[in-house]
């Protein structure tokens, strides 16, 4: 029988499946962070149970973490009192912990690629809806509930419903200055935000295979914002050689023994899907949101669409969106006054992300009128940033590199956007208020930011290629 | 630890006819920084709720007082976005029983079934009627029957069926806990992680 790579790596981990139920499925990485633990912790205290497999959990304080001196005390006391929760939880548990100022320390969706934590074939999830970015690697990645983090804790398990399968085939050749982050957007747009719940995506086609990791977890990151449980990716000769020499990778003997494993782990010719989507990669543009969810977006020479375009049923919820960003429908998007450039998150906080960024502004000069956040995804990629000039380009053009952390993806810590304020922001969601009490987001790639960081308006990239 | 057991549940609703509620505005991330699961039904749609000053804006449904009971009505696709559990937990903590959509985010209903919270969802056309006599007449009574599996407007008012899976269904007729369950297994796990060496 034909198999996909989901149904592949889903039926090597069923424990049990329960007649007319979930199956027990079980769980190889699990990932923590400061905000969506302490009550998994504080359920297992009042059960009286124990971790049931610390060394399969790895913590790291994402967040809530402020982006200026880290070295000193959280200033803000919740989150303080977060953060170190996290950490008498991991060591009476004896879990791995990545904490402020460790070297490894990052967002939890930078930092498992990087460290060669996530690999193809594997089940791993986290209290974090964008852990479907992890699955660029060929793996089943999901974000759960505090109520399943603390089943995995307790278990090593969950009780999971096989979703349905889908496949969205991307094909062709990318315009110049479009990116990855412009694909989902584009997908997105066209499916909506519910367009694929109930579903496992696939990502395939020659758009695909042709992007390198960092491009490839960009696109896997989003899957949740059209719904989707999560999305994946084949594993191929690029996904191994990001893998190799990582600090958790597989060595020696194993390394081979591995590589043969995963290279079995693809979709096998002919194996069905629930359901199949077709893509052509030229006829994407550099990519904007308008409105108040991921969906919401457009070709960014496009246009906001006009009331007679929209489902009468969807009118209300399309106004009130719209009022949220004080837009208009028919309005352009192209020269929106823009106060304020978030570069950053699990999305494109990445080191590729900063190299195009910066790049990309190298012997311009950033726009005096807007604010410019940019937040390096991990210590790591920081520590690269640094050591590849990246950040010297950066502050010569005027641009200044913060510590890493979620920042103003969702504005926990204090990095928010004024009231009003718009923001161009290369994160994952525009939700009200995602960014700040009242504040108007919308996302965009590295290269549309950093071409509207320079104008301080809403910019083509393409425009200063 | 058990949760708390559901088998019919009758009361008035409250409308809120929005589509593509995300967890950001079920309860906003600021207001995530507890570190126990009590007390976000406070913070349960905030900003809509409160104005900049923390003043209760009057035209918000929950403020109006024209609208009360255990059953949320929502637009379709409920609950996206963020994975935090705290959306589910606001919503119980503010004292709804059922949430009503004609379609929900999948990790949300999750989160929702396993804290007791159970989410009907029913046609578009239903909802489209609940909605009708729900603003209509406020003291509009609703029933949701699990065991039956149904959804009606009282006294002989429209009726639908609604789907669960029978498992999930168990769970909240017996008041069953997924995580006390998967703890009894764990020496069929350990069996199968060494089959799997
Ligand atoms: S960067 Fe944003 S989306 Fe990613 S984990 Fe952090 S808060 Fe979530």
């Amino acid at each position: 029988m034909t198999k996909t790579i989901f149904d592949k790596i889903w039926d090597r981990h069923v424990v049990k499946s329960i007649p007319d139920g979930p199956d027990v499925l079980y769980i190889d990485r699990h990932f923590i962070h400061e905000v969506t633990s302490p009550q998994a912790f504080g359920g297992l205290r009042q059960r009286n149970a124990e971790v049931f497999h610390p060394e399969k959990t790895i913590a790291t304080a994402d967040h809530n973490v402020p982006t200026i001196d880290q070295h000193l005390t959280i200033h803000e006391e919740l989150s303080r009192v977060q953060v170190e929760k996290l950490k008498t939880n991991c060591l009476e548990n004896d879990i791995e912990l990545y904490g402020l100022n460790h070297p490894y320390n990052g967002i939890v969706h930078v930092i498992g690629p990087e460290l060669g934590i996530t690999q193809p074939g594997m089940t791993i999830v986290c209290g974090d809806s964008h852990t479907s970015t992890h699955g660029a690697f060929g793996s089943i990645a999901f974000g759960i509930g505090t109520s399943e983090v603390e089943m995995v804790l307790a278990s090593q398990c969950l009780m999971q419903p096989k979703p349905k399968s889908m496949r969205i085939n991307v094909e062709g050749v990318l315009q110049e200055g479009v990116t990855s982050k412009d694909i989902i957007l584009y997908i997105i747009s066209q499916i909506s935000t519910g367009g694929a719940t109930g579903y496992f995506v696939e990502y395939a086609g020659s758009a695909i295979r042709n992007l390198s990791m960092e491009a490839r977890m960009t696109i896997c990151n989003m899957s949740i914002e059209m719904g989707a449980r999560g999305g994946l990716i084949a594993p191929d000769e690029t996904t191994f050689e990001y893998i190799r020499g990582r600090e958790y990778a597989p060595a020696g003997s194993e390394w081979q023994k591995k590589v043969e494993f995963w290279r079995a782990l693809p979709s096998d010719p002919g194996a069905e899907f629930d359901k199949e989507l077709h893509f052509d990669a030229a006829g994407i543009e550099p990519m904007i949101t308008y409105g108040t969810n991921p969906g919401m977006g457009t070709g960014i020479s496009g246009m906001i669409p006009s009331l007679e375009e929209i489902d009468n049923a969807s009118r209300n919820s399309f106004l009130k969106s719209l009022e949220y960003m004080d837009f208009y429908p028919g309005e352009k998007m192209i020269g929106k006054k823009v106060d304020y450039v978030f570069m950053g998150s699990c999305t494109n906080g990445r080191i590729e992300d900063l190299r195009s960024f910066s790049s990309f502004v190298k012997g311009k000069k950033k726009a005096e009128d807007v604010i410019e956040w940019i937040v390096p995804g991990s210590k790591q990629v920081e520590k690269q940033a640094e050591e590849e000039g990246i950040k010297q380009a950066l502050e010569a053009a005027g641009f200044e590199m913060r510590q890493p952390g979620c920042s103003a993806c969702l504005a926990m810590n204090e990095d928010k956007i004024p009231e009003g304020k718009y923001a161009v922001s290369t994160s994952n969601r525009n939700f009200e208020g995602r960014q700040g009490p009242g504040a108007r987001t919308m996302l965009a790639s590295p290269l549309t930011a950093a071409a509207t960081a320079i104008t301080g308006r809403v910019t083509d990239p393409r425009t200063f290629l | 630890m058990p949760i708390e057991k559901f088998i019919t549940l009758t009361s008035t609703c409250v409308p809120l006819p929005i589509e593509n509620v995300d967890t950001d505005q079920i309860v906003p991330a600021r207001f995530l920084k507890a570190t126990t699961r009590e007390g976000f039904g406070e913070n349960l749609f905030r900003d809509w709720r409160y104005d900049k000053s923390g003043k209760p804006r009057q035209d918000f449904v929950l403020n109006n007082g024209r609208h009360t009971g255990q059953i949320l009505l929502t637009g379709k696709n409920f609950g996206s976005g963020s994975s935090r559990e705290h959306a589910a937990w606001a919503i119980k903590d503010f004292g709804f029983k059922v949430v009503v959509s004609s379609f929900f985010a999948d990790i949300f209903r999750n989160n929702s079934l396993n804290n007791g919270l159970l989410t009907v969802q029913v046609s578009e056309e239903f909802l489209a009627r609940l909605f009708e006599s729900v603003e209509a007449d406020p003291s509009t009574r609703v029933k949701v029957d699990l065991e039956n599996q149904e959804i009606s407007v009282l006294p002989d008012g429209p009726r639908e069926k609604f789907d669960i899976n029978s498992y999930k269904k168990n769970c909240l007729l017996n008041g069953y806990d997924d995580i006390d369950y998967l703890m009894s297994m764990r020496d069929e796990i350990m069996e199968w992680e060494k089959k799997m060496e």
